[in-house]
């Protein structure tokens, strides 16, 4: 007490005691950092850096801006509603000139064009012409394209024109973004990712429940089993982990097609029609089975390593109390299970989310997730900053159901085994 | 007379047996009388089968061959819910997810009573434990001792004729290992609970029991009071599991009124107390090393003694010595006034009466 009173506790020498502790701490904690040097560079490197250069791709933008020099400022200066000024065209024409000798017009053609298609040939093939053009260059290009004389085009030039922008965040959840500023919902016909984004949630929400519903069972057996059975049923358990995802994702393949094994089954029992069986494969259900049947083990492991940590004593005492085989379970055993069924649900649904060869291979049309339109994005129509942008929706809505599990679960009550 | 007949029987063992794996017996043929109201202890070292008997009893395991009745109705199809049998585990088993007043409620809920009666009993129960201030804790927020009372009130909470206790003090350091002993002793005394309790420490049986069954190799060895346990055991395993004890091996001799002698095989030869032995067999002579006197006295047996090693305890002195050609014959010479000052490597008398040896199976 008197020691609180009279400052800082003293070492042996005077110097304050916490000054001393951490000096004797420093060598083992730079002994603890250096060991983790290499595995933190990596991460940083490899992980980290490219996350945030690609999430800023996603609002972030200078492929047209970069290239039409002349326009960029006059552009973003223009008002919209007024008229295209002379000055404007002579500069769009200074700019396309140059571009075609860069060789870069394709690229600013092509970002325009995201913006308002049918644009992209009416650039390469003005930007033909546009080196022979004399003044007045508005009548020149008009007379190159009819196009130029609408306000639609300098519109969609002045979206491309922003470089911070939040058009592709926009259009990854549906909305469109306008010259002026202003947010619009996309025609019915057009509205393709949210209902994506709802479709890749139902499918996550599913196996995770359908996880939880066949995984909990065998984890309770081998939980309850001697060590030796219990070690071969988690052999069989990890058996998946060993095969690689596509060869367990074919043999779903051969296992569910329409004259595969599934069906044969159905067929040779009665359970359905010879022309008529089940489509169970390039399809939804495609994916929901494939799916809970690779992220099973995640399940099971979490639950697995939580429910052998509770003694049976506790079974027995609630049974010793008076409570019937089910309200032990129901009461005591099961509420003790939570923190496994919590760590193997947001580790399934987490990895289902993200989840896009097996969909690919066996979703067909109405199985597809997000991930497979990401995956589109950026080897298919190269669009990558709608890619980013539809990545860090992704990475939001898992955030938020994080940051929810936490408020409803808790986070410590999490365990991984 | 029908009552106290069925009050002396109130939880009865008729020829039980149990076997885990079809080859060996675990338990063989128990036979056990446990009267109402009696605090009854099956002692052991592990793997005697002491444990299994309990869960036998509790419903937790079944028996492989024979009856348990309790209350003279057989339970053996019972199951363990609806045998209202109160018991405390070794590691107490509170449910971690419910407060102490909720883990004290949980019996009462089971069976239906409402909130009022419910709340009246936990709080009697933790005021019986003299823990009525921790109804809200954790059960992790206790320490073992505390956790052990909730435990125990727990078991009780709902009235149970019958508590069975599964080495409920093993998890607790020696001090408060004996203090718990003592207030389990007075609540079983206070409230009248048939107790079956289950250690490996014998001096917990003995502090706490009205009878104790030592069991060893799935048998009990011995069944009776403590004070008879310790004075007359009548077997070398239970004189020998039950405090200090001496050992001497021989033949006997003969036997005469209850006295026999035997024939050491280095060549002594001892009166003793014939209890389990037979004219010409191989036994066991066993003497407590508190019964053994320094200095020869009359009409008892008397030898030489060296003195190998001496302990020096406080209250008395442990003196190991080399009697008949036992190198581990303990003798304790208490320290009062004017008690005999040995040294190591003297040769000494030493002697004890022929009833407080007793002559045993091999």
């Amino acid at each position: 007490m008197s020691d609180v009173a009279n400052g800082p506790v003293l070492a042996a020498d005077g110097t304050p005691l916490k000054k001393r502790l951490s000096q004797a701490l420093f060598r083992s904690k730079l002994r603890a950092f250096g060991l983790v040097i290499p595995l933190l560079l990596l991460i940083l490197m490899a992980f980290v850096a490219p996350t945030i250069v690609f999430l800023k791709r996603g609002v972030y933008n200078d492929e047209f801006a970069k290239v039409m020099v002349n326009s960029q400022p006059l552009l973003a200066a223009w008002d919209v509603t007024s008229e295209p000024s002379d000055e404007m065209y002579a500069a769009l024409v200074a700019d396309l000139v140059q571009a075609r000798e860069d060789k870069t017009i394709g690229r600013v053609a092509t970002r325009v064009n995201r913006e308002l298609s049918g644009t992209r040939s009416m650039f390469t093939s003005t930007a033909r012409k546009a080196a022979k053009m004399e003044p007045p260059f508005k009548d020149a290009l008009i007379d190159a394209n009819k196009k130029w004389a609408t306000t639609e085009v300098w519109e969609a030039m002045k979206i491309a024109n922003k470089t911070w922008t939040p058009a592709y965040l926009a259009n990854a959840v549906d909305l469109k973004y306008n010259a002026d500023g202003s947010f619009e919902r996309k025609s019915e016909e057009r509205r393709i990712h949210l209902k994506l984004f709802v479709r890749t949630m139902e499918i996550s929400v599913i196996v995770t429940l359908m996880g939880i519903l066949l995984g909990y069972p065998v984890a309770f057996l081998m939980s309850s089993l001697q060590a030796r059975t219990a070690n071969l049923l988690l052999i069989l358990v990890l058996l998946p982990f060993w095969t690689s995802l596509l060869v367990r994702t074919t043999a779903w393949i051969a296992l569910l097609q329409g004259e595969g094994v599934m069906n044969d089954l159905f067929v040779l029992f009665g359970l359905a029609e010879d022309q008529n069986r089940f489509s169970l494969i390039y399809n939804k259900t495609g994916s929901l089975i494939a799916m809970t049947h690779i992220l099973l083990p995640f399940m099971i492991l979490p639950l697995y390593s939580v429910m052998k940590t509770i003694p049976p004593s506790y079974v027995r005492a609630a049974k010793s109390m008076g409570a019937s085989n089910w309200t032990a379970f129901w009461r005591v055993y099961f509420p003790q299970t939570i923190p496994g069924i919590g760590a193997g649900g947001i580790l399934v649904f987490i990895l289902a989310i993200s989840f896009y060869i097996t969909p690919a291979l066996v979703g067909g049309e109405s199985g597809t997730m997000i991930s497979n339109f990401i995956d589109f994005h950026m080897r298919s129509s190269l669009n990558w900053s709608l890619a980013a942008a539809m990545g860090a929706v992704l990475l939001v809505i898992v955030l938020f159901l994080y940051w929810l599990y936490d408020r409803i679960v808790g986070i410590d009550n999490m365990k991984l085994g | 007379m029908a009552a106290s007949e069925s009050d002396k029987d109130f939880v009865v063992f008729d020829r039980v047996q149990k076997s885990y794996d079809g080859e060996q017996l675990v338990v063989k043929d128990l036979n056990l009388n446990i009267g109402k109201g009696e605090f009854l202890t099956m002692l052991g070292p592990s793997g005697s089968g002491k444990t299994t008997c309990l869960m036998m009893l509790a419903g937790f395991e079944t028996a492989t061959h024979g009856d348990i009745l309790l209350g003279g109705k057989p339970i053996n199809n019972i199951p363990p819910h609806k045998r209202g049998i109160g018991m405390v585990f070794q590691n107490y088993a509170l449910f971690p997810h419910m407060t102490v007043g909720e883990n004290l409620s949980f019996p009462l809920e089971v069976r239906n009573m409402s909130k009022s009666v419910r709340e009246q009993k936990v709080k009697d129960a933790l005021d019986m434990v003299q823990m009525g201030d921790f109804a809200g804790r954790r059960p992790a927020q206790l320490s073992g001792g505390q956790q052990q009372r909730i435990a125990l009130a727990r078991a009780l909470v709902f009235e149970p004729q019958l508590v069975l206790m599964d080495e409920p003090l093993g998890a607790l350091d020696k001090q408060l290992r004996e203090h718990m002993q003592y207030e389990i002793k007075h609540l079983h005394e206070r409230l009248g609970v048939t107790v079956v309790y289950v250690t490996h420490d014998q001096s917990e049986a003995l502090t706490m029991s009205d009878r104790v069954a030592v069991f060893e190799d799935g048998r009990i060895q011995q069944l009776s009071s403590p004070d008879d346990l310790y004075e007359r055991p009548e077997n070398a395993f239970v004189a020998q599991f039950i405090g200090e004890n001496n050992k001497l091996f021989g033949k006997v001799e003969a036997i005469t009124k209850g006295v026999a002698t035997v024939k050491l095989p280095m060549g002594g030869v001892v009166k003793a107390k014939a209890v389990n032995c037979e004219h010409g067999q191989d036994t066991t002579l066993s003497i407590r090393p508190e019964r053994v006197k320094l200095g020869a006295s009359k009409s008892s047996n008397a030898t030489d003694a060296k003195v190998l090693e001496l302990i020096y305890l406080g209250d008395h002195i442990r003196c190991r010595m080399n009697v008949h050609g036992n190198e581990d014959f303990v003798v304790k010479v208490p320290n009062a006034a004017g008690h005999k000052h040995l040294t190591v490597g003297e040769t000494t008398t030493v002697s004890w009466l022929a009833e407080d040896c007793r002559a045993l199976d091999a």
